[in-house]
């Protein structure tokens, strides 16, 4: 039996751990920063708040396919559920359009079992030598003297203890504390945060060739999705901007009332509730500072018009692990240093960040009446590639008060 | 007071990371406010997707 202490200090029970990167946080980010790194030769903890890695799920469990090798993450159908063709996106009154999954974001193209994702992840970093402790909390950073930081304080299974690192990863998520702890602003807008809430239904019907998109006030500023897993069953979740909520509760209500609607939808059985928000900002001005980087949505690495962040969370855990093996090797680990993290996934990411932002913006303004003319007009226009730019072009075009403002843009 | 419903708490994180003066921590499925810090802005409240938290 550990002895329960609640002292704040340093337990004599746990003893203090020595590495040269910890990161906090066993999501997609944190394990696939640790597995590139520790690839290289670097000594590297991943501590985890929960008990198990990748559970309870918080996901809608949709991702596109064409960076998972870039990345080097070995496709397993372990945690493929499902392979989608493409998205249908509804208006209002439900006209749809369909786009195929290479022109669909970064949420269409496999239906995974996002917990068995995220473990497969583990042990891919564990295997490359990671070291992983789980039922550890981060609670705060350590500073010497001169206010450097030089590790995090962690508690496991109630026992204080610190761990002493050259580099801290902030890979803790949406929550965002490591960050703000070493006084990176990682504060957002209220039209930059969606409050989520998704179930699964067994039992309901749904086409297993798409995943669906519902805009308009069904979720303002935001969309429903359905997204199947096959056999009957789907994740079907909502987003809403924080902007548009008042009250107590709404996310639910919202959801609720939408199935209620759909005839589909309404027979199914929940047989689980996932909660949870995701931030659509603009990318931050800086996720580093001297001895400490943020990765995937701790650093806010989400793409603002359709809220997924599992394939930015593994592309910059990849840059992030490189840079790290090499601050290592050149004992650099200042923020200037850092700028080739900061540099290589804006290369990567930022652009289409700040477009799709840009374009969240104007829809998240857009009434359901214009929705519907939109559907109307986006049904004989034949877009070789549905992206926000291309979308707002065709906007322009026959509703130029919508994108007003933003003409430069387009 | 700010309290958050432990019947109705998804331990989702969402108010933690909402949460402009980082007041809110979320103990695996505890959270714990420091109400020292809470401007009373009513955020948490509004994105809690489950309406579990209270601000009287
Ligand atoms: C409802 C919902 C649906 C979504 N749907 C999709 C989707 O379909 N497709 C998609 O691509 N993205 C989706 N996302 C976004 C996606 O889940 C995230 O972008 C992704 O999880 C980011 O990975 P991460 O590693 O940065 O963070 P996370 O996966 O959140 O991992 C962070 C980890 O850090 C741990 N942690 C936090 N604080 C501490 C601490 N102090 N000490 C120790 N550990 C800590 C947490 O327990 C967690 O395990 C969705 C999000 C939500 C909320």
């Amino acid at each position: 039996m550990p002895r329960r202490s609640n002292n704040v200090g340093v337990s004599d029970i746990m003893e203090d751990i020595k590495c040269d990167i910890v990161v906090v946080g066993g999501g997609p980010a944190g394990s696939m920063t640790a597995k590139w790194a520790a690839m290289h030769g670097s000594d590297v903890l991943v501590i985890e708040k929960r008990q198990e890695i990748g559970s309870p799920v918080r996901c809608g469990e949709g991702i596109s396919k064409h960076w998972i090798s870039d990345v080097g993450i070995r496709i397993d159908n372990k945690w493929i559920a499902n392979e989608v063709e493409g998205a249908r996106i509804f208006s209002p009154s439900l006209k749809h359009i369909v786009v195929n999954e290479k022109m669909a974001g970064n949420e269409v193209g496999y239906m995974i079992e996002r917990d068995q994702f995220d473990k497969a992840l583990a042990v891919d970093a564990a295997k490359a030598g990671a070291r992983y402790m789980v039922k550890t909390s981060a609670v705060g950073l350590l500073k010497d003297g001169n206010n450097k930081l030089i590790g995090v304080k962690a508690k496991h299974m109630g026992e204080h203890f610190n761990i002493f690192a050259k580099l801290i990863i902030g890979a803790d998520g949406f929550e965002s504390q490591v960050g703000r702890w070493a006084g990176i602003n990682t504060i957002l807008r209220v039209n930059d945060v969606e409050s989520c809430l998704q179930y699964r239904m067994a039992g309901i019907e749904c086409d297993t060739r798409y995943s669906d998109f519902y805009l308009g006030s069904a979720a303002p500023g935001g969309y429903v999705w359905v997204f199947p897993k096959g056999d009957g069953v789907a994740n079907v979740g909502i987003g809403i901007q924080l902007k548009y909520l008042k009250h107590k509760s709404e996310t639910k209500t919202y959801l609720d009332n939408f199935i209620k609607k759909m005839p589909g939808l309404k027979k199914g059985k929940i047989i689980d509730m996932v909660a949870g928000a995701v931030s659509v900002s603009q990318p931050l001005k800086e996720v580093t500072k001297d001895n400490i980087m943020l990765v995937g949505d701790s650093g806010r690495m989400i793409d603002p018009l359709t809220g997924g962040g599992i394939a930015s969370a593994c592309i910059a855990g990849k840059i992030a692990g490189n840079v790290a093996a090499e601050a290592l090797e050149s004992r650099d680990f200042s923020k200037q240093f850092f700028q080739k993290y900061e540099k290589g996934w804006r290369a990567e990411l930022e652009e289409k960040f700040y477009r799709n932002w840009m374009a969240k913006e104007r829809l998240s303004v857009i009434d359901d009446i214009t929705f519907d003319k939109l559907a109307d007009i986006l049904q004989d226009v034949k877009l070789e590639k549905l992206t926000a730019h291309n979308l707002l072009k065709v906007v322009k075009e026959r509703y130029p008060e919508v994108v007003k403002g933003f003409e430069g843009f387009i | 007071m700010i309290k958050s419903d432990k019947e109705l708490c998804l331990y989702c994180g969402a108010c933690v990371g909402t949460c402009p003066r980082n007041c809110i921590n979320l103990k695996e499925t505890i959270i714990e406010f420091d109400e020292s810090l809470c401007t009373k802005c009513n955020l948490c409240v509004r994105v809690c997707p489950v309406g579990a938290i209270t601000l009287e």
